[in-house]
């Protein structure tokens, strides 16, 4: 039987941008590794059986459940999670969102949320409330902050829109200096 | 879970070589999503998982051939959903894919791991009983192909031989006019399994072809070529465990009766659409 002396494997890969290489023991999931090891704690341990979407991170390209993958699986990948979708102090109109609208209580669902609702407005800019409900079934709140979460996604998807339409006036007059509101400073 | 060593062979031959040397002290992880679950309670404590992600002939892929829709063995759910060709020829596969936990475990989860996971709830289980799938195996002794009905056996059992891999899935494509439905109940969407799945066929011919899963041991599958189909006796060779903490068997009986219903309804307005 292989104990825990099981020998580190040395991985790389894209995090939030940055080209990262780590040492992580075979049998350690991908939230282990982002949590204990790169010290990435906005990435939440809770269920662990892929039920509550706390440990939500995009995973090339696609949101997975952290826990529910080997780190080594993610070797040679991308991976962005939560602290890769504001820059410092500089919130996303989907994280200004969800402050504005009271969508987060205790906060501890709000990284899971964030990542799966970025996800889902990549996918679909304009979504609807049924849309909404099922981008974010993987995501329990406890505090049941649901309503205001669904507000707040649908909020950021008329800021981005916005912000695109802003985008296109600029193309058409690029004497126009007022940027787009991209980024909110906090 | 208990520490293993994790390997990600580069072609079949050496998954298979691994898996035959191994036996039961390997385990193949393609999703992950039922494997590292089990691995983390400790139902499973092997010394080498066999990541077959990277093997060319699992990379994701639907594509139609001579007569066949065929899965590779990394299709995952969210890939199922996603192909136009799914939705055209197996609409109930669809449904079902759509069905499977979040998008988080759609975008890991394959369809091919569902089989293999031999879950009693497999929710794209049923669908593809009804649509004959036949999975494509590679062992130490060579290809083959078997029915997915004489595939399961019980709660993640199958009659996959030592060292053997489901390498893709494929469904027949209809040749005559058919309609299918697929309907599910769950507690909680996104979250839970199901409490009883089921879906069912009919075509031009009067042939039906129905089967359900979380009622007994297995999915099982009927099939009526009279016309008439004695769903009573279908019904009546449920056998729900007396002891599920997801719904007690009275109620899935009922509920198996309802959604037979309303998957039908949905397969003969198909059907008429054909």
């Amino acid at each position: 039987m292989i104990k825990s002396s099981t020998p580190t494997v040395q991985i790389t890969l894209r995090l939030n941008g940055d080209q990262r290489s780590v040492s992580v023991a075979q049998h350690h999931t991908l939230l282990e590794v982002l949590r204990d090891d790169l010290d990435l704690t906005g990435t939440k341990e809770c269920c662990l059986v892929g039920e509550c979407g706390a440990c939500t991170v995009r995973l090339n390209g696609q949101i997975v459940d952290s826990c529910l993958v080997l780190a080594l699986e993610a070797d040679g990948g991308e991976v962005s999670t939560v602290e890769g979708l504001g820059t410092g102090s500089r919130l996303t109109p989907l994280q200004a969102a969800f402050i504005e609208h009271g969508a987060v209580q205790c906060g501890f669902c709000i990284p899971g949320q964030l990542v799966a609702a970025d996800d889902l407005l990549r996918r679909v800019p304009r979504p609807s409330r049924e849309e909404i409900e099922e981008g974010l079934a993987g995501n329990l709140c406890r505090c049941g902050c649901y309503v205001q979460i669904f507000e707040a996604v649908e909020a950021a998807a008329s800021a981005l829109a916005r912000a695109e339409g802003d985008i296109e006036r600029l193309a058409e007059s690029p004497s126009a200096r007022e940027l787009p509101p991209h980024v909110v400073d906090q | 879970m208990r520490a293993f060593a994790y390997t990600r062979p580069a072609d079949l031959p050496a998954a298979v070589a691994l898996l035959a040397e191994h036996g039961a002290e390997a385990r193949v992880l393609a999703g992950g999503t039922d494997l590292i679950i089990r691995l983390r309670d400790r139902t499973y404590e092997p010394v080498l998982v066999v990541d077959v992600k990277q093997i060319p002939e699992f990379a994701p892929r639907i594509e139609q051939g001579d007569g066949w829709l065929r899965f590779s063995a990394g299709t995952t759910m969210t890939d199922v959903v996603a192909s136009p060709l799914v939705q055209r020829w197996f609409p109930a596969l669809a449904d079902a894919a759509r069905f499977v936990g979040s998008v988080q475990i759609r975008n890991r989860a394959t369809l091919a791991g569902n089989q293999c996971n031999a879950s009693p709830a497999a929710d794209t289980a049923p669908p593809l009983l009804v649509y004959d799938a036949q999975l494509e195996l590679v062992g130490p002794a060579g290809r083959r192909t078997i029915a997915l009905d004489d595939f399961f056996v019980r709660s993640g059992v199958t009659t996959l031989g030592r060292g053997e891999l489901v390498t893709a899935i494929r469904l027949p494509l209809p040749d005559r006019p058919v309609g299918s439905g697929f309907q599910r109940r769950t507690r909680r969407r996104g979250h839970d399994l199901a409490s009883v799945t089921l879906a069912v066929s009919v075509n031009d011919e009067g042939v039906t072809r129905f089967a359900y899963g979380s009622l007994g041991p297995r999915p099982v599958l009927f099939v009526d070529r009279t016309g008439s189909p004695d769903y009573e006796t279908w019904f009546a060779a449920a056998t729900p465990s007396p002891t599920s903490m997801r719904a007690g068997p009275d109620y899935r009986l009922q509920m198996l009766r309802v959604l037979a219903e309303r998957a039908l309804a949905t397969a003969r307005e198909r059907l008429a659409a054909a």
